[in-house]
């Protein structure tokens, strides 16, 4: 890895600088929604529907209404008299906030009880009385999509079936000819279940309307908030919400993982609570809660196949998806790209064609489909691509690593124009997976499982060489509700050359405080510990469109380090005018400009920044700062190789991860021990859906993993000790040459650890497992294959 | 609802107060004594977002009564700093980038501050154990052991350097 330019004091780019956020953590001293208590503020709770389906026949709130500090119950009527029943959703379908005829899901906000506390509103939500009528119920998109289903949209008068959506990319007729001649074609069935992010803290806000000035302020759990308040700005400014009196505030979040990306039906509720009581009101939901209701992840069937030569020469890609939504399309994607950025399915391999269609279902399930540490269907879509390339080489009897060193984008292709459309900006695939074979001793393994095999041991080993897409967007096709994905900075230097920078996105544990000063630090010669980072007050920021698909770096640290540019041009000519000398005559160094020839004449940032507020140049505006924002000419492209190793026990199925070596390459790299930290948590949150987490639901929409009970949220007892390295490739479109690293592990742990499983199993001919690969599941198979002890 | 007085001694402090009997320990901290650095994170007892040390062992307040702390000593993470010095805890996650978002942060240094009072030299495995009951959504937990072992190392150091000046 390149060696840092600037010192351990300044701490720019490459230093593994201690995180500036810490020191309030560590003391237990964050200031999260749900810490703030303001003067009067009253707590709202939630009825929520049993039934999956159910026509309401009426509510009664009397009961509730009795109780000593209910103050208000709030129903579908109360929201209707403002036209806020319903609000649109990211993808532009409607949503129900509270219902007035039907509930389609399992704990849908069904009312919602305003009281002095938090203890005395959830008395209330237990008094209030709902009558429901069930009306049947569908859970399997499948049958959702059945010529002559119920229609569960009834809401939409057009809406004459369940498909919220058909999308489709690449050339039909031409791979269908591919595979039509191909001399090998493999297919599998392959289901992505529905998940969630369970971030350990909930989703809550605190909602404050002042009546007397109208201003309305959201502490909110959100990793958007300049979105939320245009969105907000848009759906109630016919009852006088107007944007420039709407501050969205986003405190410290508890991680977000895309789940604080989408507007909770709560949290408008809390707001409309708020503006009709006139005092500030509190919703923080409880884990169950959050499980049941909020946004899912995944959710797709993929029936994928691919043709290739008999020499493992691999020439199409075919994959089409039924995609369950729940009752309404919530995802959270950029509006042009309905199944989110599916088409990089292709990955890293060079093909002749590529086809891939899907279509989107309605059921009477929670709606999401959020990006879950993916940038947007991603994980879904490299899942599909690197589980077929693994049937395909099982078929062909060759090995995993070699099939895709074979069939790889070489790094003299880039920037490569892959089969579904995108750019890809640089690669070197062979280099990332030779070096992850390596480091992990590959050939070793693959004897000693030969050896293991003999004497009936079940172990496998498992590659993933995964292609991201990440860093949205460049605003010519990505906006969300219109509003373009670029994003921003803003600094001021100050007088005795310190500084403060603000961003357009907000961190939920990524370290934008100490990143972001680093890139600063490195572009401008100021210590990062003296540039103070702020985000999330829609007041403050500048406009920007919120962290989530590893889009910050991409796009805020651009803006950031363009933003310091600016700076130092500024900074030049403040330069050129102390040192008496021509602008063209003056080299920038680390911290300060220096007299080309004579290094004695020079001049700091720091004095500089002085003089920019006591001596500026006459004619020149006063002060050091500028504001930039961001619109990148490309998506950026991550990628890496995963490695992992796994034993099965014979006796129980269960699956033990024994070594996992992730090769990354994020282009350069601000701060090492970050990107580790990332990878690791992403690592952690790809073995999570592959051997432990599924939402599943029984025939009558019931939630069956509504609470920690069930979803398995992996502890350090599961958690293997993650081994790390990387290369590195700079993009060639990025200011600093940075790709985005947040998601990348989360995307390509999953397939490699299934590849692992399937492959200690392959021998008894099994070609694909779905995750979780839980025990029983591999047990199932050991049974019937009659090896289980 | 029947009120109770209780008398709790939190982080030093004997607070007298009086309470519902339903009030959860947490809720008592959080927001009546303001303490709100104890989180929240479940209500099936499984995160320890909420593990305080109840006469110096981890307990999970969010599955206690305040009642029942009555009489009793509790020690938060608010509590770990003392005079102005970091505990060995707070600076192995600080120094080994054992936390991201922050929310399990004062759970799991609560529990590694116990584990570490009663076994000073933990193997990994013992760490692994004592943090199972902790969940961390962010780091995928080998830094947060890299961080107890600091600790361990940084106290033995301690120990030996007040045995040295002694
Ligand atoms: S809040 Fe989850 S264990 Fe207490
Ligand atoms: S640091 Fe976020 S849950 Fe542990």
């Amino acid at each position: 890895m390149p060696q840092p330019r600037t010192s351990k004091e300044i701490s720019g780019m490459g230093h593994s600088m201690k995180r500036k956020e810490d020191p309030r953590f560590i003391r237990g001293k964050g200031n999260y929604v749900d810490d703030i208590q303001l003067p009067g503020m009253l707590y709202m709770d939630i009825v929520r529907s049993p039934f999956a389906h159910a026509r309401i026949k009426s509510i009664n709130s009397e009961k509730a209404l009795k109780i000593p500090g209910v103050l208000a119950v709030i129903t579908g009527e109360t929201l209707k008299q403002y036209n806020l029943h319903w609000m649109p959703t990211l993808s532009s379908d409607t949503q129900m906030v509270l219902p007035v005829e039907k509930v389609m899901c399992q704990a849908q906000e069904v009312a919602a009880v305003i009281a002095t506390s938090r203890y005395i509103a959830a008395d209330g939500v237990e008094a209030v009385e709902v009558e429901y009528e069930q009306l049947p119920v569908i859970v399997d998109p499948h049958k959702a999509l059945e010529p002559g289903a119920q229609v569960l949209r009834t809401d939409k008068k057009d809406q004459k079936d369940n498909l919220a959506f058909h999308w489709e990319a690449g050339d039909r007729a031409a791979t269908e000819k591919v595979f039509a001649e191909a001399e090998v074609v493999v297919k599998e069935e392959i289901y992505l279940p529905r998940i969630h992010v369970a971030s350990i803290e909930t989703c809550g806000c605190i909602a404050d309307f002042d009546k007397v000035d109208g201003h309305l302020t959201v502490y909110m759990t959100t990793q958007a908030p300049h979105a939320v308040r245009t969105v907000l700005a848009l759906v109630a400014g016919h009852v006088g919400l107007s944007e420039e009196k709407i501050r969205v505030i986003s405190p410290d979040i508890g991680g977000g993982f895309g789940g604080k990306v989408p507007v909770y039906p709560g949290y408008v509720i809390a707001i409309a609570a708020s503006v009709v009581i006139g005092k500030p009101v509190k919703w923080i939901e409880d884990r169950m809660e959050n499980l049941q209701a909020d946004s899912f992840a995944r959710d797709y069937w993929m029936t994928t196949e691919m043709a290739a030569k008999k020499d493992g020469t691999m020439l199409a890609l075919r994959i089409k998806t039924v995609a369950d939504h729940g009752y309404t399309n919530a995802s959270a994607n950029p509006s042009k790209f309905p199944a989110g950025l599916f088409s990089i399915c292709t990955g890293s391999y060079v093909l002749q064609q590529a086809f891939t269609e899907m279509d989107a279902a309605y059921t009477n399930k929670p709606p999401g489909g959020v990006a879950y540490r993916c940038s947007f269907r991603v994980t879904e879509a490299v899942h599909a691509v690197e589980r077929i390339v693994d049937v395909l080489a099982q078929k062909l009897k060759m090995d995993p690593a070699a099939i895709r060193l074979k069939n790889f984008i070489q790094p003299e292709q880039f920037p490569y124009k892959s089969l579904l459309g995108w750019e890809y900006d640089s690669g070197d695939y062979p280099k990332a997976l030779k070096l992850a074979m390596k480091n992990i001793g590959y050939d070793e393994l693959r004897k000693e499982q030969a050896e293991k095999r003999k004497r009936g041991e079940l172990m496998g080993i498992g590659i993933c060489s995964f292609t991201e897409i990440v860093g949205a967007g460049p605003s010519k096709t990505f906006d969300i509700l219109g509003i373009k994905m670029f994003d921003s900075a803003e600094i001021r230097i100050h007088p005795t050359g310190k500084a403060i920078a603000r961003f357009g996105t907000k961190s939920q544990g990524q370290a934008h405080e100490t990143t972001y000063a680093q890139i600063i630090a490195e572009e401008l010669g100021i210590p990062a510990a003296h540039i103070q980072v702020e985000e999330g007050d829609t007041d403050t920021a500048p406009y920007g469109l919120g962290t989530y698909a590893s889009r910050s770096t991409p796009t805020s640290g651009a803006a950031a380090a363009m933003a310091a540019r600016k700076i130092r041009e500024k900074a030049k000519k403040i330069a050129a005018h102390l040192l008496e000398c021509a602008e063209d005559d003056l080299v920038w160094e680390v911290n300060k400009f220096t007299v080309k020839g004579a290094p004695t004449r020079s001049k700091t940032i720091q004095e500089i920044a002085f003089a920019a507020y006591t001596n500026h140049p006459q004619g020149m505006e006063a002060g050091l700062e500028a504001t930039f924002y961001y619109d990148p000419p490309n998506l950026t492209f991550p990628f890496g190789s995963y490695i992992c190793v796994v034993d099965i026990d014979r006796g129980t199925g269960m699956v033990k991860v024994r070594r996992f070596m992730a090769v990354d390459d994020c282009g350069n790299i601000i701060n090492p021990m970050v990107v580790d930290g990332q990878i690791h948590g992403g690592l952690s949150q790809g073995l999570a859906p592959a051997l432990y987490e599924e939402m599943p639901y029984d025939e009558n929409g019931n939630n069956l993993a509504g609470s920690f009970m069930d979803y398995l949220v992996p502890t350090s007892m599961e958690t293997p000790n993650w081994e790390t390295d990387k290369t590195v490739t700079p993009c060639p479109h990025h200011p600093f040459g940075a790709k985005g690293v947040g998601e990348s592990a989360t995307v390509g742990a999953p397939p490699a650890i299934a590849n692992a499983v399937v492959d200690a199993l392959s021998h008894l001919g099994v070609t694909h497992i779905d995750i979780p690969i839980t025990p029983e599941r591999v047990w199932r198979i050991l049974k019937a294959k009659g090896v289980a002890q | 609802m029947s009120m109770h007085k209780i008398k709790v001694t939190v982080n030093g402090a004997a607070e007298e107060v009086e309470v519902e009997a339903r009030l959860l320990l947490v809720h008592h901290l959080r927001e009546n004594l303001r303490l709100t650095g104890t989180h929240i994170g479940c209500d099936t007892t499984h995160c320890g977002a909420c593990t305080v040390l109840l006469d110096g062992k981890p307990v999970k307040s969010c599955t206690m009564l305040a009642v029942q702390a009555d009489g009793r000593e509790i020690r938060t993470v608010e509590g770990l700093e003392q005079n102005g010095k970091l505990h060995p805890v707070q600076e192995g996650f600080w120094e080994k980038h054992g936390l991201q978002c922050g929310f399990c942060t004062p759970g799991m240094l609560m529990t590694s501050c116990a584990l570490l009072e009663q076994n000073p030299h933990p193997s990994e495995l013992q760490i692994r154990e004592a943090i199972s009951g902790n969940l961390c959504r962010c780091t995928g937990y080998v830094n947060i052991i890299k961080a107890v072992q600091y600790a361990a190392e940084k106290q033995q150091a301690q120990k030996e350097a007040a045995h040295a000046a002694a």
